[in-house]
């Protein structure tokens, strides 16, 4: 598309089962009871000036240029504030209005600087546009008198300045951080004249404020007060594209604005229904890693890791990884083979990885890095509803009464759904957060957790029982839901386990923590509260019981009847973009697509037929499996696509060891990063802007990713993948994407109705897609479970073997933050750095004064995997006996000390509880500096004078 | 195969074992799991263990799942998640 603004309505959309019918300029239109008179003018083609109104925002009628005359009404209205009436006669064009305006307009523009062609918003700026509309030629009112021609900018945020000089506080940037983003950082200083935008307290600028950064300010600014450094510095866009967010798994829809090939700026794009116009500061503007100067460009290999890579053609380089994984699989067989599928890659490459390992190399070894965050919802979804993912859509939140976070940061993690869930909580919804840190939602403006149940790290199985035994024992059981929807044989055996006096809030007090009161007050709320909601996170899945946990939370939603209906359900937070595509798409090694076992003969004759080949019909293995097996000398080649998992995976000790005991391991990513300091084949990457696919989001949103400009690296992920699979003799011929895609709709039944096409004209679609479903699924199990009965799970308690003692005696868990993402090769390659520079280790006050500890001091972490060493934060947001840190920065490399204890049922490793010390220290630990020299070793380039930086 | 990597398959089968406890039918629930997710050489390598120590540190489950596995019955599965007959169409 070109260049345009995207459609204002100038006020929110309103629902309403009556239509009202006026008259608008001799114009019959009719809309929804409620709707302004502002907005049924732009859904009659009509516009009204305004400067104020925006349709994202409520109504504020501050401006008073979206005046109009009403027939049997006195005075001028404003149309923003006004409502329709049926038969209302409405006149937006007369001499008087126009007058009237005009002299509004000239007020704002006596005091707003008229060097518009020098202007960064020239052409692109409401008020430039009103000026026009109202028909300003004149200002009688000179610059003798006061003004603000002369206020200072801030410039401290390193994305966007703030020119109070083109400001008319106008208040949409304060509305939209109050009512959009829901930070409330911003207000309007001083009364009158005097009025003017302040970050905060006086002496806050954007940067020391409280400001997130998301751009909702920017996005609704009507001038250039707040606006992008890259449109001062590149200039107004030329073009945009719709495409979808590669951070978090929310998949935030934005038009990429596009000046040439060169990427201006990201704007949230108001029809998005995951985003529904929001954005948070990594997908709004942290997007610079795309085009970083470490991204490497050319095919590298090299014999051994002792070795400088070696830039060679790209023929070289797959031929070099074709016969390499041609040797082992003759010598070891095709079992000492596998692959990793990207969770940050589309849809169709992951397919194809998969597709790779299974037809190309023969094996089942195929996982994805959703092993280490969510393969426990898979697991626990699938035994309990029958399906491995989340039951609602993000617009169901705007009807739930209780709202339950369990496991989850949703203000950091998931910033966009975030501010929604916090909209719908000022709104009045009720909040439990069952968290072992006091997260933002605790306590923060305008939202405070009624309960909040700060659990001991692992014991969440123990919190969950003793909230089902208060609403067993207290007859708060929907009986009727269950009955008609669930076994009751197996509710019945649940139901007497979980009111054994075992399970009993005040029975486990002294195990969880947490205060038998509190946990009776949650259940009842829980149960009684209307429509009840589970949002949860890693918080829950990566435990030695994270199926369990997610099991328990399904049980708590079926007793309760929060299930099938808007307002309610059970809902994974999914971690990267596309986790939940990924898992879709077959990439677990004893899964095909659609969540269909490889044993089922049925499902693998389908697969044959399409691709030719014979599929083993034996699990493969795990990630963890295929690195204990490397240290065994029997798994020996790894093909990896967009994972990092010497950062991203415990106990790097053991991944490094499996890495380096193989002969070949091939990554294939942007950048050099960790995992690539064992590779003997790099293959370049190319960035989401600049490839076509899909990615799937939390909610089962499958959403176009559309290129935005050429691969900087010459091919796309999907064609890197398919060279691969040629080059090892497989005859492949895509030509596009949505053949793969096609391709994925014949085999899955639950994307059977999913196709570019549709996916063009609708936006996107939620699975499952089918016969039975020919719209998508918004909410799952609305008739009935999709296994049939929902199934009851007895979840015992079983403490993590993770045990603190004299040695260790602290707990630590791990996290991210707001401005980094996951391991950091992206946003640490952008200026969100400012914000978090490196990783920090929170420490309780009175755990901190017991061993001499204070902010910003150096401390050893040290576990029995390994020790590193980070800076303290000296705090009360964690309990004492816990400490709390991110794993962004491979110069700490939290996962040293992490351990190799996982899920019982699907290996997701236990990042959340590793019992550690911490002690004063002065530098580095001798692990770090050794790792610091290998990685140097392990860079260089021949040939090049420059070390790439990870 | 490495000491250590028989001694996390050991912990793993016992773990699952522990998690398994209130099933119906233990011992039969985790043959299920093992058999869906676990690859044949990871098995082999639990039969060796068992063959060589006996009864030595396996859970009483994990030993009579194992020996189940061991003696070829393929156990009908015991939950949902791994029986491959109720993951059809919408099963997604």
């Amino acid at each position: 598309m070109g260049y345009e603004r995207q459609a204002d309505f100038g006020t929110p959309e309103v629902r309403s089962d009556t239509q009202v019918t006026l008259e608008i300029d001799g114009r019959a239109v009719t809309v929804p009871a409620g709707t302004t008179v502002m907005r049924a003018a732009a859904v009659a083609g009509g516009s009204i000036p305004k400067l104020c109104a925006t349709d994202n925002l409520k109504q504020f009628g501050s401006c008073r240029l979206c005046l109009v005359e009403i027939d049997g009404m006195r005075g001028t209205p404003a149309s923003c504030t006004t409502p329709v009436t049926e038969g209302m006669k409405v006149h937006t064009q007369t001499e008087k209005l126009a007058r009237l305006r005009r002299g509004v307009m000239e007020l704002y523009i006596s005091d707003h600087p008229l060097d518009c062609l020098t202007c960064s918003a020239n052409n692109d700026c409401e008020l430039q546009d009103q000026a026009a509309a109202v028909g300003l030629r004149d200002v009688r009112y000179g610059y003798e008198g006061a003004h603000h021609l002369a206020a200072p900018t801030d410039a401290s945020n390193p994305y966007f300045d703030f020119d109070a000089t083109k400001c008319i506080v106008c208040s949409r940037c304060v509305r939209a951080c109050d009512e959009v983003q829901g930070t409330l950082a911003l207000t309007v200083e001083g009364r009158g004249f005097g009025s003017q935008i302040s970050a905060g307290v006086k002496s806050d600028d954007f940067l020391s404020s409280e400001c997130v950064s998301c751009g909702a300010c920017v996005q609704a600014c009507p001038t250039s007060a707040l606006m992008e450094k890259a449109v001062t510095e590149i200039g107004k866009p030329e073009r945009a594209v719709v495409t979808t967010c590669a951070y978090c798994g929310v998949g935030c829809t934005f038009r990429a604005e596009m000046r040439g090939e060169q990427l201006v700026r990201m704007v949230p794009w108001k029809d998005g229904k995951a985003n529904r116009g929001h954005s948070c500061v990594k997908g709004r503007f942290a997007w610079g890693y795309a085009q970083h100067q470490d991204r490497i460009l050319k095919p590298m290999v090299r014999e051994s890791i002792d070795q400088p890579w070696r830039a060679v053609s790209w023929e070289e380089a797959l031929g070099f990884a074709a016969s390499r994984f041609k040797a082992i699989a003759a010598t070891h067989g095709n079992n000492a083979l596998g692959g990793i599928v990207s969770s940050r890659c589309t849809n169709e490459e992951g397919f194809l990885v998969q597709k790779l390992v299974r037809a190309g190399f023969g094996t089942n070894n195929v996982d994805t890095c959703a092993r280490v965050c969510h393969s426990p919802t898979g697991y626990g979804l699938k035994t309990t509803f029958g399906t491995s993912a989340g039951t609602q859509d993000f617009d169901s939140v705007e009807e739930s009464d209780v709202i339950l976070v369990i496991g989850a940061n949703p203000t950091d993690g998931h910033p966009v759904f975030g501010s929604r869930m916090k909209k719908r909580l000022r709104q009045g919804a009720k909040l439990i957060v069952i968290d072992p840190r006091r997260t933002d939602l605790v306590r923060s403006p305008h939202v405070e957790a009624d309960y909040h149940l700060p659990l001991r790290p692992g014991t969440n199985v123990a919190v969950l029982s003793a909230l089902a035994h208060v609403i067993v024992t207290e007859g708060l059981v929907n009986e009727a839901f269950v009955r008609e929807r669930c076994d009751w044989d197996e509710f019945q055996h649940w139901a007497e386990f979980v009111s054994q006096e075992r399970n009993s809030p005040e029975f486990l007090e002294p195990v969880t923590g947490v205060r038998a009161d509190l946990v009776r007050g949650a259940a009842r709320l829980y149960a009684t509260g209307g429509n009840g909601a589970i949002y949860y996170g890693l918080g829950v899945t990566e435990h030695s019981q994270g199926s369990s946990t997610v099991m328990a939370i399904a049980n708590l939603a079926m007793a309760t009847g929060n299930i099938g209906r808007r307002g309610v359900g059970v809902n994974p937070l999914r971690g990267q973009n596309n986790v939940q595509g990924a898992c879709d798409m077959g990439s677990f090694p004893h899964e095909l697509s659609g969540y269909r076992h490889v044993s089922d003969a049925a499902t693998r004759a389908l697969f044959e037929a399409e691709w030719g080949v014979k599929i083993d019909p034996e699990p493969g293995l795990r990630i963890p499996n295929m690195l204990d097996a490397a240290t065994d000398g029997l798994f020996k080649g790894l093909y990896i696509q967009g994972e990092d998992i010497l950062q991203s995976d415990p106990d790097t000790k053991h991944v490094a060891a499996g890495l380096a005991a193989m002969d070949c391991v091939i990554v294939h990513d942007l950048f050099l990063n960790e995992t690539a300091n064992y590779a003997h084949v790099f293959l370049p990457g190319s960035s989401f802007l600049e490839k076509d696919g899909t990615f799937t989001n939390a909610e089962r949103r499958i959403q176009p990713v559309r290129k935005v400009m050429e691969p900087l690296n010459g091919y796309q992920d999907w064609e890197v993948t398919q060279e691969l699979a040629r080059a090892l003799g497989l005859d492949w011929n895509y030509t596009h994407p949505s053949q793969i895609m096609d391709e994925i709709a014949r085999l899955t039944p639950s994307f059977a109705g999913v196709n570019y096409a549709r996916l063009d004209a609708e936006g996107s679609l939620q699975w499952p897609v089918n016969d039975a479903a020919p719209d998508g699924s918004p909410i799952m199990h609305v008739d009935g479970f999709v296994r049939g009965k929902g199934k009851f799970v007895v979840t015992d308690y079983v403490p993590t073997d993770e045990r603190t003692g004299p040695r260790f005696p602290l707990l630590l868990t791990t996290g991210r933050i707001l401005s980094q993402y996951n391991v950091g090769a992206q946003t640490r390659r952008t200026e969100n750095s400012v914000w978090h520079a490196e990783d920090l280790l929170e420490i309780h006050p009175t755990d901190a004064e017991n061993r001499g500890i204070k902010s910003g001091d150096w401390v050893r972490l040290a576990s029995r995997s390994g020790e590193t060493t980070l800076r303290a934060t000296v705090t009360d947001r964690v309990a004492p006996g816990v400490v709390y840190t991110t794993f962004h920065h491979p110069a700490t490399q939290a996962n040293v000390v992490t351990t190799d204890y996982s899920d019982w049922a699907t290996n997701c490793p236990e990042y959340k509880v590793t019992a550690v010390q911490i002690t004063p220290s002065n530098g580095p630990s001798e692990w770090q500096e050794d790792y610091a020299a290998q990685a140097r070793q392990a860079r260089r380039i021949a040939g090049s004078a420059m070390e790439p930086a990870e | 195969m490495s000491g250590k990597t028989e001694a996390k398959l050991v912990y793993m089968a016992n773990q699952i074992a522990r998690n398994l406890k209130f099933e119906p039918h233990p011992a039969a629930a985790l043959a299920d799991h093992l058999r869906a997710f676990w690859t044949t050489a990871m098995l082999r390598q639990l039969f060796a263990h068992l063959a060589v120590h006996g009864d030595g540190e396996l859970d009483p489950v994990a030993r009579t799942a194992l020996a189940e596995l061991a003696a070829g019955h393929a156990p009908p599965p015991q939950t949902r998640a791994t029986d491959p007959a109720h993951q059809g169409a919408d099963a997604g």
